[in-house]
């Protein structure tokens, strides 16, 4: 499907964007629109919601996500999935807990370097093996993700680190705030303008997308395959490095479970933001929006009093409403066999051959 | 348009199988002591024996029968899901809803429970359920050609979701005995009824794959989907058929673990569908489709068995057992690669 998907994807959304009133087809701007009504009709119901310090609690808690869901749209892109993100964040997460825990003079810079390192290093194990082995993701980060989960009984014991075995600098880092807002949402907002620059403006990044486009055709065109898939896997495990020590100093709690079942949390966050699972097509500005679209929910339900066992039932629906969504006006894109030309007639004889790829 | 063979292709034989080859469907298949031992069944078997002999000479206990009969308990249930996971991974489709597809089953029959349904009526209510929920997997993922990954791990929280608010924080007790008979029972008087079920759903299965057209067929979508389609197979009603299979497997495991543990809740089988998932790997089926066999999946099934009980038996903590499915799983799909890697360098 994607290969097909690909070409006519960039073409459809370059003629979307021309067109008069086009930029209101692009699948960003639609997310956007509806987080937009959804907010305003939620804080129809409930005024409170659109205060100052709902909306600055919402990107606070949606913070994290955000941050996973940009590196896991890198991997995405690369037809790649890295489903490790959850335990490897709170094996880094245990980590820098356990380190600031016997170590109380390491400053809070350090540890956060740390957890990053740490993380860098069981992403760049996942790269290893999928780069250089060819071995495919979905395995290879199902194993890891059971080798760090016990990891961090290991480490840990078993045992819990809690609050009163934090110092304060660890724990307040995160929710300090820099000009109004917290260091978690500062967080966000900066790897949000690296991940656009990096797929935009960097040779890195296109080639992602090339690798996921057509793996054949980039390695013709002398994309090096090994080393991007190498670095995506190892960029994603430091996200998550840094995450789980975000995690763990701002819920001031470290144990095995932490974050249990997050990965299918991010991967529905890129699915919400119209990233495809086949690889070659996904934005940051969707990664962001299908992640704040996560976090809204979780954050309105209290809010309009729905009980929050409903949270997954809702999250589910919407991710199964949204793929339906993308899936018929990727569709409609896949129609064509040929990429247009400025101006030339839609390819209407093109009809059974496309009609049979269809099926 | 001419017909296309599916073993047009097969002639080139190379004789590696592994857990990540490409599939090739050979007309006939090659019969020797040499292809027998390179086959991935029998690294199975050999490293079930080591750890059947070394927990037979370093633990207590590990050969008594009742123990081993008792030990099925432990992976019966996921063995069943993984049967049906099998197939689909052969035609490289997965689903990730099934144990949220059992934990709707169980709060369906805790339900009705609650209503004063018999038990006969439980295990029906079980299974439809299971079905049901099938059925929309396969609808989505065959009407709007949306890939399975995403597909499940959608309904995965819808379903679990589903659950949840039913339960809240609550639970489903109090089911009729007759129930927990099929769960807890034995049959004969020592081999548990679960692993009886298990047997005959396995043989079921491998019949199906291996005897059949069907099965023939299924290998075929997975070497080839476009190929299969071009050659008059409806893939797409295949593909359906899977998705439903597997949400009745997860139906019937749900009766039989509802009957097991007694209980309903929300989180019941949490985390299911990654073991059912890594046993279906660890038996040697491809990712990438059209390759495996279900004596491989069954062959992995006690292996993983053997070393939880082990290590029970052994006073090691549960989390420790991850580590040791994660680390085989890595093994297992590495070491083949490996070695057709290291091969010809040593032969240069």
């Amino acid at each position: 499907m994607s290969v097909r998907q690909a070409a006519p994807e960039v073409a459809r959304r370059r003629d979307v964007r021309r067109s008069r009133a086009g930029w209101l087809k692009l699948r960003e701007v639609q997310l956007g629109l509806i987080l937009v009504v959804l907010a305003a009709a939620i804080g129809l119901r409930a005024p409170v919601f659109l205060s100052g310090h709902s909306i600055d609690s919402l990107l606070t808690d949606s913070a994290i996500l955000v941050m996973m869901a940009l590196a896991q749209m890198l991997v995405i892109v690369t037809r790649g999935i890295d489903l490790s993100v959850a335990a490897n964040l709170a094996l880094c997460g245990m980590v820098v807990a356990l380190l600031g825990e016997h170590h109380p003079g390491l400053p809070v810079a350090l540890l956060i370097v740390t957890a990053m390192a740490c993380g860098l290093l069981l992403g760049a194990l996942n790269g290893l093996l999928i780069s250089v082995l060819e071995l495919p993701p979905i395995v290879v980060t199902l194993g890891s993700m059971s080798v760090f989960r016990g990891a961090i009984f290991v480490l840990s014991g078993g045992a819990w680190v809690s609050a009163h075995q934090m110092t304060r600098a660890f724990i307040d880092f995160p929710l300090e705030r820099l000009l109004g807002m917290t260091h978690l949402v500062w967080c966000a907002i900066a790897a949000a303008l690296l991940a656009w620059h990096l797929t935009r403006y960097t040779r890195f990044g296109r080639e992602l997308y090339a690798i996921g486009n057509h793996p054949v055709s980039a390695r013709y065109v002398g994309v090096p395959i090994v080393r991007r898939l190498f670095g995506v896997y190892a960029i994603s495990g430091m996200v998550a490095g840094l995450c789980g020590y975000l995690w763990v100093a701002r819920y001031a709690v470290a144990f095995t479970e932490i974050a249990f079942g997050f990965e299918l949390s991010v991967i529905a966050a890129c699915v919400i933001g119209g990233v495809s699972i086949a690889g070659g097509v996904g934005s940051v500005a969707g990664a962001v929006l299908g992640a704040l679209f996560l976090g809204l929910i979780n954050n309105a339900l209290p809010v309009v009093q729905v009980s929050p066992f409903w949270q997954s039932a809702i999250t589910g629906l919407v991710i199964v409403v949204a793929v339906v969504l993308n899936a018929r006006e990727g569709k409609r894109a896949g129609k064509q066999i040929l990429p247009l030309h400025e101006n030339a007639a839609p390819p209407e004889a093109a009809g059974p051959v496309a009609a049979l790829h269809e099926r | 348009m001419r017909p296309v063979g599916i073993a047009a292709g097969a002639a080139r034989e190379d004789g590696t199988m592994s857990a990540t080859a490409r599939p090739r469907i050979a007309d006939d298949h090659p019969f020797g002591v040499a292809a027998l031992a390179r086959r991935w069944e029998t690294l199975l078997v050999v490293v079930l024996a080591l750890i059947v002999a070394g927990g037979g000479l370093s633990l207590h206990g590990f050969l008594d029968l009742d123990n081993l009969a008792d030990s099925t308990f432990n992976f019966s249930e996921k063995a069943l899901i993984a049967l049906a996971m099998t197939l689909l991974i052969v035609v490289r489709e997965i689903d990730i809803s099934v144990s949220a597809i059992l934990a709707v089953a169980s709060v369906a029959m805790g339900y009705a429970n609650s209503r004063g349904v018999a038990a006969p009526g439980l295990a029906a209510i079980g299974v439809a359920v299971g079905a049901l929920c099938g059925t929309l997997n396969g609808l989505l993922v065959t009407r709007f050609a949306i890939p399975s990954i995403v597909v499940t791990i959608g309904t995965m929280s819808l379903y679990r979701g589903i659950a949840l608010v039913v339960l809240g924080d609550q639970a489903y007790t109090n089911y009729p005995d007759a129930l927990g008979e099929w769960g807890q029972g034995y049959a004969f008087g020592v081999v548990p009824r679960e692993f009886l079920v298990l047997l005959a759903f396995a043989l079921g299965f491998a019949l199906l794959l291996h005897g059949t057209t069907y099965g023939r067929r299924i290998y075929a979508i997975g070497s080839n989907p476009t190929a299969a389609r071009y050659s008059g197979i409806p893939v797409d009603r295949y593909r359906l058929a899977l998705f439903i299979a597997a949400g009745t497997m997860a139906g019937i495991a749900g009766v039989l673990l509802t009957g097991r543990i007694g209980s309903t809740r929300p989180n019941i089988a949490l985390g299911w569908e990654l073991e059912a998932i890594t046993m279906v790997i660890l038996g040697g089926v491809s990712i990438a489709g059209g390759a495996g066999t279900i004596a491989g999946v069954l062959l992995a099934v006690f292996t993983l068995g053997m070393v939880t009980y082990g290590l029970g038996l052994a006073n090691v903590p549960g989390i420790i057992m991850t580590i040791v499915v994660g680390a085989l799983l890595l093994v297992t799909i590495t070491v083949p690669v490996l070695l057709r890697r290291g091969a010809p360098r040593r032969a240069a």
